[in-house]
C-alpha cells in the first residue's frame, strides 16, 4: 500500500514540479510573482484539447493517435511560450522599475483577464479531456501504475533534465543565471537582459503548458483549473527555496508526496485536500522562510 | 430609482471593503487577496449567530469584526515578517480554505446549501428589511461615513505615517525605530475588519449566505476598485468603488444582459488594473498630500 500511495504522489508531484519551475525561473530573475502563471497552464489545458481533437480528427487508436498527441503538446507549448513572452511585454516590461506593488497587481489584472476569457470563449462547462490511450493498469511488483502516470513520470522527468542541463551547461543559461544574480552588471557584460527574461518566460509557460496537458487528463478543462493548481505549485516552489530551481523540482515533488499520504494515511477528508498545500506553506514561512533549498538573503540598505 | 438605491447600496457594502483594502494596500503597500474571506467570515458569523443561536443584529457586529480580525492576526503574524509578495500568495490561498470550509463544514455553515432566513435588521423597534431600500442604504452609508472618518484618522495618526515610512523603505523605517512587524500587522487587522463589517452586511441585506458569494473574484473587485480611485486616497476608494459597481450592474441598466456576459465584464475590470498600473498608476485622484500643517493653520499663514 505504501507503495502504491508513493507512486501517486510522485506523478502528482512531477506536474507540480513542472509548474513551479515556471513560477521559480521568473522570481529568480524579476524577483516577483507572476500571478498570471496558472492561468497560462489553463490555457494550455485547452490549447492541447483542441489541437489534439483538430489532429486526431476521426483516425482510430493508433501511430496517428501517438503522433497527434506529440503534436498537440509541442502546438500548445509553442502557443503558451508566445502567449508568456507577449504578457511580460505588455503587462509586466513597462512596469519593471516601478514600486514593488505595480508589477503584482498586473499581474493579478493578467490572471483575472485570461481566466474570464477563457470562461467567455469556452464556457464555464468543463470539458472532458480523456487519456487517449489504453490506460489499464500494469501491475509491477504489486504497485499498480497506469501508463498516463507513467507518462507524466518520463514526461516531467526528461523535461526537468533537459531544463537543468540548458541552465547549467549552455551559454545562453549562462546568461540566464547571470542576469537573476544581478541584472545591471549582465547588461554591462552584454547580456541581452531583456531577451533572457523573455526567454525565461517563454520557457516557464512552456513547462506550464505540458503540465496543464498532463494534470487535464485527469481533472478535465475548465477556466479556473489553473488557480489551484498554480497556487500549489507555488507552494512547491516555496517549500524547495524559491528562484532555486532544483528546489523547485523537489519541492513539488515533496508537495505531491505529502498530499496524497496526507489524504491516505493521515485520513484527512478529501474535502479538505486542498488545504494541505496551505497548511504547509505557512508552516514554512513559520520555520524556514527560505525553502529547503534556499539561501537566506540579508538585506542591506 | 430602485435600481440606483440598489447600486448605492452595494457600492456602499463595497465601499466599507475597498477602504480596509486602501489601508493595507495603499498606505501599507501590502498586497492582500483576501477581503473576500473576511468579508465571509463576517457574513457568516452573522448569519450563523442569528439564525443558530438567535441573536440579535447588533450583538453579531463586534463578533463579526473581532473574528476577521482575528484571522487577519493569524495570516498576518508567520506572513508579514516577510518580504511582501509571500503575504499576497498566502492571502490568495487563505481567501481560498475559507470557501473550502464553508462548504466542507456542513454542520456548522449546511454547506454548498447556505443559510437562509436570516432576520432582518431592527433598530428602535423599525424594521430595515431589504425592500426598504432607502432605510437600508442610509444604515449601509452611515456605517460607511464613520469608517472613513475613523480609518482617515487612523491614517493620519502615527500608524498612517508608520505604515508609509515602511511602504517606502522597510529598513529604513526599521532603523528610524518603527517596530514594522507590529504596524504592518495592525493595519492588516484593521483592514480584515473592515471586511467582516461589510460582510455583515451582505447577511442582512441579501437575507441568505451561500460560500459562492465569496469568490476570488470579489477579493480582485475590491482591489480594482482602490486601484481605480487612487491608491493611498479613501475619497478615491469609495469613488472607486461606485465606477465599479455602476459598470457592473450598466448591462442591467441598459437591459442588454444578454448581450454582455459576465465573464466580459470581468476582463474589463482585469483590463482595468494592467491599464492602470502601465498608465497611471496613481489612479483618478491620486494619492492624497500628507501634510503637517493643518488646513486651519495654512489659512493664518497664508494670510
Amino acid at each position: 500500500m505504501f507503495f502504491q500511495h508513493f507512486t501517486n504522489g510522485l506523478t502528482l508531484g512531477g506536474i507540480y514540479a513542472l509548474i513551479a519551475l515556471g513560477y521559480t525561473m521568473v522570481y529568480g530573475i524579476l524577483k516577483f510573482i507572476n500571478f498570471a502563471h496558472g492561468d497560462i497552464l489553463m490555457v494550455g489545458a485547452y490549447i492541447g484539447m483542441f489541437s489534439f481533437n483538430f489532429f486526431r480528427g476521426d483516425a482510430p487508436l493508433g501511430a496517428w493517435t501517438f503522433f497527434s498527441f506529440v503534436l498537440a503538446m509541442i502546438v500548445s507549448a509553442a502557443f503558451c511560450a508566445f502567449l508568456g513572452m507577449f504578457i511580460e511585454r505588455v503587462a509586466y516590461k513597462p512596469l519593471r522599475h516601478a514600486s514593488r506593488l505595480a508589477p503584482l497587481l498586473s499581474a493579478i489584472g493578467v490572471s483575472f483577464i485570461l481566466s474570464n476569457g477563457a470562461a467567455w470563449l469556452w464556457g464555464t462547462q468543463s470539458k472532458k479531456f480523456d487519456y487517449p490511450f489504453d490506460n489499464t493498469p500494469l501491475m509491477i511488483g504489486g504497485v499498480a501504475i497506469t501508463p498516463h502516470q507513467i507518462l507524466i513520470l518520463v514526461v516531467s522527468l526528461i523535461l526537468m533534465v533537459v531544463l537543468k542541463l540548458f541552465v547549467d551547461r549552455t551559454r545562453l543559461g549562462k546568461a540566464m543565471r547571470a542576469t537573476s544574480l544581478d541584472q545591471d552588471t549582465a547588461l554591462l557584460m552584454g547580456i541581452n537582459v531583456n531577451q533572457v527574461i523573455s526567454l525565461t518566460f517563454a520557457i516557464g509557460s512552456a513547462l506550464a503548458a505540458i503540465g496543464g496537458i498532463l494534470i487535464a487528463f485527469d481533472y478535465k478543462c475548465y477556466p479556473t483549473l489553473g488557480m489551484m493548481t498554480g497556487l500549489k505549485a507555488f507552494v512547491a516552489a516555496v517549500a524547495g527555496g524559491i528562484g532555486n530551481i532544483t528546489g523547485a523540482m523537489l519541492g513539488g515533488i515533496l508537495l505531491g508526496l505529502l498530499e496524497t499520504f496526507g489524504v491516505a494515511i493521515l485520513g484527512i477528508p478529501m474535502g479538505y485536500k486542498d488545504t494541505i498545500a496551505f497548511a504547509i506553506l505557512i508552516l514554512i514561512l513559520l520555520v524556514k522562510p527560505e525553502g529547503l533549498l534556499g539561501k537566506r538573503e540579508k538585506e542591506k540598505v | 430609482m430602485s435600481f440606483f438605491l440598489l447600486i448605492l447600496i452595494y457600492t456602499g457594502i463595497y465601499a466599507l471593503m475597498a477602504i480596509g483594502q486602501n489601508l493595507i494596500t495603499g498606505y501599507g503597500g501590502m498586497l492582500s487577496l483576501c477581503q473576500a474571506g473576511f468579508y465571509g467570515i463576517g457574513a457568516y458569523a452573522t448569519a450563523i449567530l442569528t439564525v443558530t443561536f438567535g441573536w440579535n443584529f447588533w450583538a453579531t457586529l463586534p463578533v463579526a469584526i473581532g473574528l476577521s480580525a482575528l484571522f487577519g492576526l493569524l495570516i498576518g503574524l508567520p506572513t508579514l515578517r516577510l518580504n511582501g509578495d509571500y503575504l499576497a500568495i498566502a492571502t490568495l490561498g487563505f481567501g481560498e480554505i475559507v470557501r473550502n470550509v464553508l462548504n466542507n463544514w456542513v454542520s456548522l455553515t449546511n454547506g454548498p446549501m447556505g443559510i437562509q432566513r436570516i432576520p432582518m435588521v431592527e433598530i428602535f423597534g423599525f424594521q430595515i428589511n431589504p425592500y426598504r431600500k432607502v432605510a437600508f442604504a442610509i444604515l449601509v452609508w452611515v456605517f460607511v461615513v464613520a469608517l472613513y472618518f475613523i480609518f482617515k484618522r487612523f491614517a493620519k495618526c502615527r500608524l498612517g505615517r508608520a505604515l508609509m515610512a515602511i511602504s517606502e523603505d522597510e529598513i529604513a523605517a526599521g532603523s528610524m525605530g518603527i517596530n514594522v512587524t507590529i504596524y504592518k500587522v495592525v493595519a492588516f487587522m484593521l483592514g480584515a475588519s473592515s471586511a467582516g463589517l461589510a460582510g455583515s452586511f451582505f447577511a442582512v441585506y441579501s437575507l441568505s449566505v451561500t460560500p459562492g458569494s465569496f469568490q476570488f473574484m470579489t477579493s480582485v473587485l475590491v482591489l480594482c476598485m482602490v486601484v481605480l480611485g487612487g491608491m493611498g486616497n479613501f475619497k478615491a476608494c469609495i469613488l472607486g468603488a461606485f465606477i465599479i459597481q455602476f459598470i457592473s450592474y450598466l448591462p442591467q441598466l441598459l437591459g442588454v444582459t444578454n448581450l454582455v456576459p459576465a465573464q466580459a465584464k470581468q476582463v474589463f475590470f482585469g483590463l482595468i488594473l494592467v491599464v492602470m498600473m502601465v498608465w497611471r498608476p496613481q489612479g483618478i485622484l491620486g494619492r492624497e498630500k500628507f501634510t503637517y500643517v493643518k488646513k486651519s493653520a495654512k489659512g493664518i499663514q497664508e494670510g
